[in-house]
């Protein structure tokens, strides 16, 4: 149950270098064809962000006991497990969704930049657009392709036309979904395949540049070609986002993260570089869940 | 005796079912001689003359145009009152208030309690409330005496109206909120949109056919009811159209009950007075038509989307 | 290449910071409240209404030049009016020696009331089962909005049609002496009432889970006799709360009874005869009364009771309704 120790940068470490660090790697940009252990030596080492003795509680009951993870910055951490164990409650606790629950508690910390978000006074309007969500159903608004990807811009406060359409652009071509769409940007997105959508909601996360993005199986309701598309976007993104993906599919994990935590019943059983979970998992019921005897 | 027991329980069963359509057909038939006796009697009024002029010789001929111009005036009225209200308290019912919250039940008993209010009550309240403290203190605080608003007006009567419509505009303007899907709010909260950026952004667009659903029931429940407005504003004959807010003003309904009950020549002011029923039914038949035509059109869109 | 990254931090005036502006909490705050208070004015309504109806009509217990006149023994008990005839219940407010016992009104009220329910009832509940229990799709999609049709008929146009219509029918049917009576004020009080019976009684029957009647059909019964023996007995407590919402919507009525019943206070058992309710002796006298005499607050007080009486059998209704509401909606409402 010990998370993999990343070399943390000292807290002095100023942003100028990681945004130089950043612009490095969006300049070399070259997609990565490696395996995830020969990723770990290039991007950033820093954490983004890290969950320090959680509790979690709807109502009297304990959803997740006592978790404890760090996220490791560009890089992508996949959250595997059984379904019902917790994971997308543990996903929803990193941007705050779950506060819209009522009754529901949280023990212990989760930190950004190391600052923690559950403390008072935090914007819960700001801590979204740094830390942003796609949901497992796609679900775009009945409005025009343009409006969906610029929402989060508006309420941002950006009004400037222009300024708004390079956004709007940019996100749909992150979303590898500019061309098939640029010529209807203002029809409806609700006429879109469920591909498309999926891709839509993507767009709409980018749009407002996170830093770090929550899939919550994003591809789950999607055919293969969809799902394959949507993969290698998000390999695509590691490289300018920190991703954390919850997936039920395990050969997807295999394929698409660095990191790998096992949930089991509202616990961390094993968090490791993903190489270590499939090939040489540490607990015995990594082992089983991983070679399919149960789930 | 099987055959017989089941020969008895299918002429029994004959009778059973006849009745309920007889009942059906007895309602149906029932409305049929209601608008049809109306429409027969009142048809040759509808002329172009008739909606534009006053009317003249005793209400014997002429038209009832300031009758249908206070109504559209005395509904407007209301209509600004009453839509946000209705439409701000169902969101608040519905959006922000928690479950259990007691100021939520409390709001929604007192809704249920205005919707069965005599409509008379309403007429009772306009003037102690409106007229005589709300606009009687206007008078003497405001004005030193001088009689301009604590006396029957147009806005005393909308606002009685509007207090008297609350309960359609809430309950319409809830259910298009309840249909708004919970992912919506989840994708924009998740955007980084404020709760009221949320509502105003995502929300309330998506209700509005159901709003317009409410605001129309409303409108037509106004149109049509005379005792909260005999004492609070309308009048049976006046020289005038009204132009201010303290103004008195005729009113389709209020013309229709006066003129049946107090004319001295019943026989000469009957085509005006059929007239005058057709036009008000012909009024509220349209809007609970659009109403329903609008909530179809809803649940059609629902259906699909799912 | 390109410093995209900082000319984008810029120009998005989206802080990095984490803590929450003064300003936008102070207004998201400002919005909740000013939504809250708007949707206070409900409580507030139903407040004022009582507090202003009442206040007008307590004089009746405070005031003594008011008791003189109009006082609750007047109103309830039965009074000598003069030394030749035996104690009476007389309403006359305006006369000589006024008189106010409200018993006549109220007894025009529950004659109109009962014809009215005698006349709605079977009809609402029967047309109810029609549509729930029998009625192919087509004719159930159109006796909806005909029922929702009839139930916008402004109640003025009903009393219309009772005074000049339905009179002159009744009259040569049942051959009463008079044209405006009981009779004819109820049948166009049904008229009213009908709509809520039926929608709720529909409702009621609609709730009643498919499990009851399949197993009743598999058990060899008849559509009718599932309808008789299952559904229905099912179905009676929202029955019975839709005839206590009409039963009230038919006591509070003003404008039917205003100009169909003849407005005479006459008490007899007779149903052709004339007779005045509690609702239209309000609209008929207050045009009438002088401001803060007797007969102004013995009006407002007829309001009170009024008020109060439909206040009770609403809120029994009403809640019954709610939780029929509730299990048809899945418990979501």
């Amino acid at each position: 149950m010990k998370p993999a120790k990343d070399k943390v940068m000292s807290t002095a470490e100023d942003e100028k270098e990681s945004t130089d660090m950043l612009e490095e790697q969006r300049s070399s940009g070259e997609k990565t064809g490696m395996p995830p252990t020969a990723e770990k030596n290039r991007g950033s080492d820093r954490t983004k962000m890290s969950v320090e003795h959680l509790n979690f509680y709807y109502g009297e009951t304990l959803a997740l006991k006592d978790v404890n993870l760090s996220i490791r910055e560009n890089h992508i951490t996949g959250l595997i497990g059984p379904s019902g164990c917790g994971k997308s409650t543990f996903l929803r606790t990193l941007n705050r969704m779950n506060d819209i629950i009522p009754r529901t508690r949280l023990e212990g910390r989760v930190l950004l930049d190391g600052t923690d978000i559950y403390q008072q006074n935090i914007d819960l309007s700001v801590l979204r657009r740094r830390v942003g969500m796609v949901f497992q159903k796609s679900n775009p608004f009945p409005k025009s392709i343009f409006e969906n990807v610029a929402y989060g811009l508006k309420v941002g406060g950006l009004r400037d036309r222009t300024a708004l359409e390079e956004k709007v652009e940019k996100a749909l071509k992150d979303a590898a979904l500019w061309d098939e769409v640029r010529d209807k940007l203002h029809t409806s997105a609700l006429q879109l395949s469920g591909g498309q959508q999926q891709r839509v909601c993507i767009a709409r996360a980018l749009a407002i540049q996170p830093e770090v993005i929550l899939m919550d199986e994003p591809a789950s309701a999607l055919d293969p070609i969809s799902t394959a598309k949507i993969e290698e976007l998000i390999q695509d993104l590691k490289k300018d986002y920190t991703i954390v993906i919850v997936t039920h599919n395990m050969q997807q994990a295999a394929r698409a993260s660095d990191y790998t935590a096992f949930f089991l019943l509202g616990e961390v059983v094993e968090f490791d570089e993903t190489s270590n979970i499939f090939t040489n998992p540490k607990d015995k019921r990594t082992e089983d869940y991983v070679t399919g005897r149960f789930g | 005796m099987m055959q017989m027991a089941r020969g008895a329980i299918h002429i029994k069963g004959f009778v059973f079912k006849g009745l309920t359509i007889a009942a059906t057909a007895v309602i149906v038939a029932m409305l049929v001689l209601v608008v049809g006796n109306i429409v027969l009697n009142g048809h040759q009024q509808l002329s172009w003359g008739f909606f534009v002029k006053a009317p003249e010789m005793g209400m014997t001929a002429g038209g009832i145009f300031p009758a249908i111009f206070g109504t559209v005036a005395l509904v407007l009225l209301m209509t600004i009152a009453v839509v946000p209200l209705g439409v701000l308290t169902a969101v608040y019912l519905h959006e922000y208030a928690k479950p259990d919250s007691r100021v939520a039940r409390l709001i929604r008993v007192a809704v249920g309690n205005l919707a069965g209010v005599p409509s008379i009550v309403f007429g009772l309240f306009g003037l102690g409330f409106f007229i005589h403290f709300i606009g009687g203190g206007i008078d003497k605080f405001l004005l030193g005496g001088e009689v301009a608003w604590g006396q029957p007006a147009i806005i005393w009567a909308s606002l009685t109206l509007a207090v008297l419509t609350l309960p359609v505009v809430i309950v319409s303007t809830e259910e298009a909120l309840r249909a708004v899907p919970d992912d919506y709010r989840e994708a924009s909260l998740a955007l980084g949109g404020t709760k009221w950026q949320t509502i105003r952004k995502i929300v309330l667009p998506h209700s509005v056919p159901g709003i317009l659903t409410g605001s129309i029931l409303a409108v037509s429940r106004g149109a049509g009811e005379v005792a909260p407005i005999m004492f609070t504003g309308a009048a049976y004959f006046l020289p005038y159209l009204p132009t201010k807010l303290n103004d008195q003003f005729m009113e389709l309904g209020y013309h229709i009950f006066v003129m049946s009950t107090q004319s001295p020549d019943i026989e000469g002011t009957k085509p005006i007075l059929y007239g005058t029923v057709l036009v008000l039914l012909i009024l509220t038949f349209v809007l609970n038509l659009l109403a329903i035509l609008i909530r179809s059109r809803i649940r059609m869109a629902q259906r699909r989307a799912r | 290449m390109e410093t995209e990254t900082v000319a984008t931090e810029e120009e998005k005036r989206i802080p990095a910071d984490l803590g929450r502006r003064r300003s936008e909490r102070i207004k998201e705050w400002l919005v909740e409240k000013f939504i809250l208070l708007n949707a206070m004015v409900a409580i507030g309504a139903i407040v004022l209404i009582f507090v202003f109806v009442g206040k007008e009509a307590l004089p009746v217990f405070t005031s003594p030049e008011v008791k003189e006149e109009a006082s609750l023994s007047e109103f309830f008990l039965p009074q000598k009016y003069s030394p030749e005839k035996s104690p009476d219940f007389i309403w006359q407010p305006v006369s000589e020696r006024p008189k106010y016992s409200i018993i006549p009104l109220i007894v025009g009220t529950l004659k109109a009331t009962l014809v009215a329910m005698l006349f709605a009832a079977p009809l609402g509940v029967a047309a109810a089962i029609y549509t729930s229990e029998f009625a192919p799709g087509w004719v159930k999609e159109t006796i909806k909005p005909i029922i929702e049709l009839l139930a916008g008929i402004p109640s003025v146009v009903l009393g219309f049609f009772a005074l000049i219509v339905l009179a002159s029918m009744i009259q040569s049917i049942f051959d009463f002496t008079f044209r405006l009576n009981a009779v004819n004020a109820g049948i166009a009080l049904g008229l009213a009432v009908i709509p809520i019976i039926y929608t709720v009684s529909e409702d009621a029957l609609n709730a009643v889970p498919r499990q009851y009647r399949e197993a009743s059909l598999a058990l060899g019964a008849t559509r009718w006799q599932t309808a008789w023996t299952v559904a229905l007995p099912a179905a009676l407590p929202g029955v019975f709360a839709g005839m206590v919402l009409g039963f009230g919507r038919a006591v509070g009525e003003t404008m039917i009874v205003l100009m169909a019943s003849g407005n005479a206070a006459i008490i007899s058992w007779n149903l052709g005869e004339s007779i005045r309710a509690l609702s239209a002796s309000i609209a008929a006298e207050l045009g009438e009364v002088v401001f803060g005499s007797a007969h102004y607050h013995a009006l407002f007080f007829l309001g009170a009771l009024l008020f109060m009486v439909t206040f009770i059998i609403n809120l029994s209704g009403a809640a019954y309704v709610e939780r029929l509401r509730l299990k048809l909606t899945g418990g979501k409402g």
